[in-house]
């Protein structure tokens, strides 16, 4: 006699049975769909063909639209890439774009920030975060071309015309220190972003809570340490992450700002050469299978650094066993 | 530790907090402040946790005035309604915590946060997670952090609102026995009149901002100075009546179209030199339902029984008012009958109809 017929008549609740099963993961599955099929269509697909395409030699050289005789040539894309002298270079400086862009930036500025404007008057507090936001919703070539503006050689730039007036020397602010500013114009977009996550947990936090802290004898400092931090912690990873991976990709404005340059590579980053390479016409050959190669190889760091991330965090600790429980 | 509170007001705009309220509260003393909700009970307690600064006024905690000292330096314990753990300390942590900023060390702060969970019967949870706490646990962590620092006041923000009525009866019995025994001043907030007449030594009835009555339990119960405060204590509430009382070869009588009762001497003389209509008070437990009609008694008809378990609380209507009271639960009233009531007048309060004061207590 089988397990099912012994119990069958029973009202007594059974273990998840084989079509029960079926049928609660099609719910669930049901409910991931609309985010599975944006992923899908707008990250796997394209991951796929760019891969592809970085194993062939398309470039505008020797294009043609029969894709059949498409040259497929393995990995010598990849070994072009690594035997290229720049690379090095290239991916060093992404490091250190990112780096300090977001630990100065991204997420210290943001955190204090958002520390300092929930400690003040809350309409002071909302005025300091709503200037903190322009720079993210202005158009970025309108910024960077503000940012331009003020930085530009004499007698252009505004801070050179400052120099000036008062009898100092100008200078020639982005070919004496290029990374200066493609980290400050990149870190006072990122700020907003991480401020906004912070600002909101922080809030969150219940009043009782924070009270009770300075009645237990905490200063305001003491209270940031001990009870705020620890309850914004998992605000914190997600923004660390999450702000690594957009700076990884981001290459907009260092390419209005100094197109990684002065001279030869100076502040290009990966992201920057892949588009460089693969769609800006490189010394008037677009190289669409080598640019790939070097975005297949960012998206490669990207999973690599998310995996890392989530082990170091222990991410799966902070997320609570759903409370709906399948009967 | 004394504490003296003149003329405090807290005001958040153009919103009242609390206004021009004056306690004097002796060292050791149990105060509970009672008020309906949003009568301002929080606000002083967080003013007085130097939360909120005063908008004016003077608190003094003995000779202290300590109305720009910062919370950490008043060396208060409070307990919140919330319970307000820290949940992602453990227990031992949560009541640790207030050590900890003290500088205490690590073997003192094990021995006094031991002591302290033993006391309050949490020894075993000290290595879990307020989360993993049920409601009545986490009241006594709270509890703990409170106490382990040995403050000079302690201030509770309705700590039992949130417990089932059978443990809200354990902890209210710990925690005056606590007090007593520590000899911790405290201000007890509380919107559960039950709570304040049974805890406290002295309680301070609020409303809309304001302080009503400040007197110990069976003061207010028994003398009542205001409508509101005579309203307020007691429960089921006393009934009130528009009467007029008049005199008449030196006897009195509280009037209405349908009632004519006796009062004495001492009670009926001041509503009746008053003159004009009055309110009268009596209480539930002050009316009688009689088992023979004499002349003493006004017959009324019951218009509803509900059952409390030991007795019923029934409200019989006569003319056009209505009393509550309570008989006992074997005699089986019903609705529709009709009763006779004997009203015991030596508890009657008269209120004076304007002013909402009493005209026999001031
Ligand atoms: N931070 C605040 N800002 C503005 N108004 C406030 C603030 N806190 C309290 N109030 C107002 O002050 C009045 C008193 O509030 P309070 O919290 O002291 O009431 P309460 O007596 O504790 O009530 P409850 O029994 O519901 O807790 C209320 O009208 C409330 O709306
Ligand atoms: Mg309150």
């Amino acid at each position: 006699m089988s397990e099912q017929a012994k119990t069958g008549d029973t009202t007594v609740p059974r273990s998840r049975g084989g079509s029960n099963a079926l049928k609660s993961y099609l719910g669930a599955y049901g409910f991931m769909a609309p985010a599975g099929i944006l992923v899908i269509v707008f990250f796997l697909i394209p991951v796929a063909i760019v891969l592809y395409l970085s194993l062939t030699n398309l470039a505008s050289s020797n294009f043609t639209s029969n894709l059949a005789i498409m040259e497929f040539i393995g990995l010598k894309n990849y070994q072009t890439l690594l035997n290229d002298q720049f690379a090095r270079k290239i991916f060093f400086n992404t490091i250190f774009y990112v780096l300090v862009t977001l630990s100065i930036f991204n997420v210290s500025l943001a955190l204090l920030v958002s520390l300092l404007t929930t400690h003040i008057d809350r309409s002071a507090g909302f005025v300091f975060r709503a200037l903190w936001i322009l720079p993210r919703i202005t158009s970025p070539v309108v910024y960077i071309l503000i940012w331009k503006r003020m930085i530009a050689e004499a007698p252009f730039g505004i801070i050179n015309q400052f120099n000036e007036a008062l009898g100092q020397p100008t200078y020639n602010y982005i070919s004496t220190n290029p990374w200066v500013f493609v980290v400050v114009v990149n870190g006072f977009i990122g700020v907003s972003f991480g401020m906004i996550i912070f600002t909101s947990a922080i809030e969150s936090i219940p009043r009782d809570l924070l009270n009770a802290s300075l009645v237990d004898g905490s200063s305001k400092l003491q209270r940031i340490r001990y009870v705020i931090m620890p309850l914004i912690r998992w605000p914190l990873l997600f923004v660390v992450t999450y702000q690594t991976l957009s700076l990884l990709t981001s290459f907009v404005e260092i390419q209005l700002l100094t197109d990684g340059g002065p001279g030869l590579y100076r502040t290009e980053v990966w992201s920057l050469t892949a588009y460089h390479r693969a769609l800006s016409n490189y010394f008037g050959n677009a190289q669409w299978g080598y640019g790939s190669a070097f975005a297949v190889l960012l998206v490669m760091i990207g999973v690599v650094l998310a995996v890392i991330y989530m082990r170091v965090f222990r991410f799966d600790e902070l997320i609570a066993e759903p409370r709906v429980e399948a009967l | 530790m004394k504490v003296t509170i003149d003329n405090l007001s807290k005001k958040f705009g153009e919103v009242v907090g609390v206004e021009n309220l004056t306690l004097h509260i002796e060292d050791g003393e149990f105060v509970a402040f009672l008020g309906p909700s949003g009568c301002g009970k929080t606000t002083t307690l967080l003013t007085l946790a130097g939360i909120y600064k005063p908008t004016d006024g003077v608190i003094r905690f003995g000779e202290r005035v300590v109305n720009t000292v910062q919370p950490k330096d008043r060396n208060i314990g409070m307990v919140f309604q919330s319970y307000a753990l820290y949940p992602h300390m453990t227990v031992f942590q949560n009541i640790a915590y207030p050590l900890k900023l003290k500088k205490v060390s690590k073997a003192d702060q094990h021995d006094r946060v031991r002591q302290v969970a033993n006391v309050m019967g949490i020894g075993e949870l000290l290595d879990r997670r307020p989360g993993q706490l049920s409601g009545g646990q986490q009241q006594r962590v709270a509890l703990g952090r409170a106490l382990v620092k040995e403050p000079d006041v302690l201030l509770f923000d309705e700590p039992l609102s949130n417990l089932d009525a059978r443990l809200r009866l354990t902890m209210r019995g710990e925690i005056k026995h606590l007090q007593k025994d520590l000899g911790i001043t405290s201000i007890y907030v509380t919107h559960d009149q039950v709570e304040a007449m049974t805890m406290a030594d002295r309680i301070a009835v609020m409303s809309g901002g304001h302080l009503q009555a400040f007197d110990s339990p069976d003061e207010l119960y028994d003398r009542p100075k205001t409508q509101f405060v005579a309203g307020f204590v007691g429960n089921p509430p006393m009934n009130f009546v528009d009467v007029s009382v008049q005199a008449s070869n030196g006897r009195f009588f509280a009037e209405t179209e349908s009632l004519r009762l006796e009062v004495q001497k001492e009670r009926g003389a001041p509503p009746a030199s008053h003159g004009g209509p009055v309110v009268m008070g009596i209480r539930p437990e002050d009316i009688q339902i009689a088992s023979d009609p004499n002349n003493g008694t006004v017959s009324g008809e019951i218009f509803v029984v509900e059952p409390l378990g030991r007795e019923d609380l029934i409200d019989v209507r006569i003319g056009r008012h209505s009393f509550l009271l309570l008989a006992d639960t074997e005699d089986r009233h019903q609705a529709g009958e009709r009763v006779s009531l004997a009203f015991d007048m030596e508890q009657a309060q008269f209120f004076d109809p304007e002013t909402e004061k009493s005209l026999l207590w001031q």
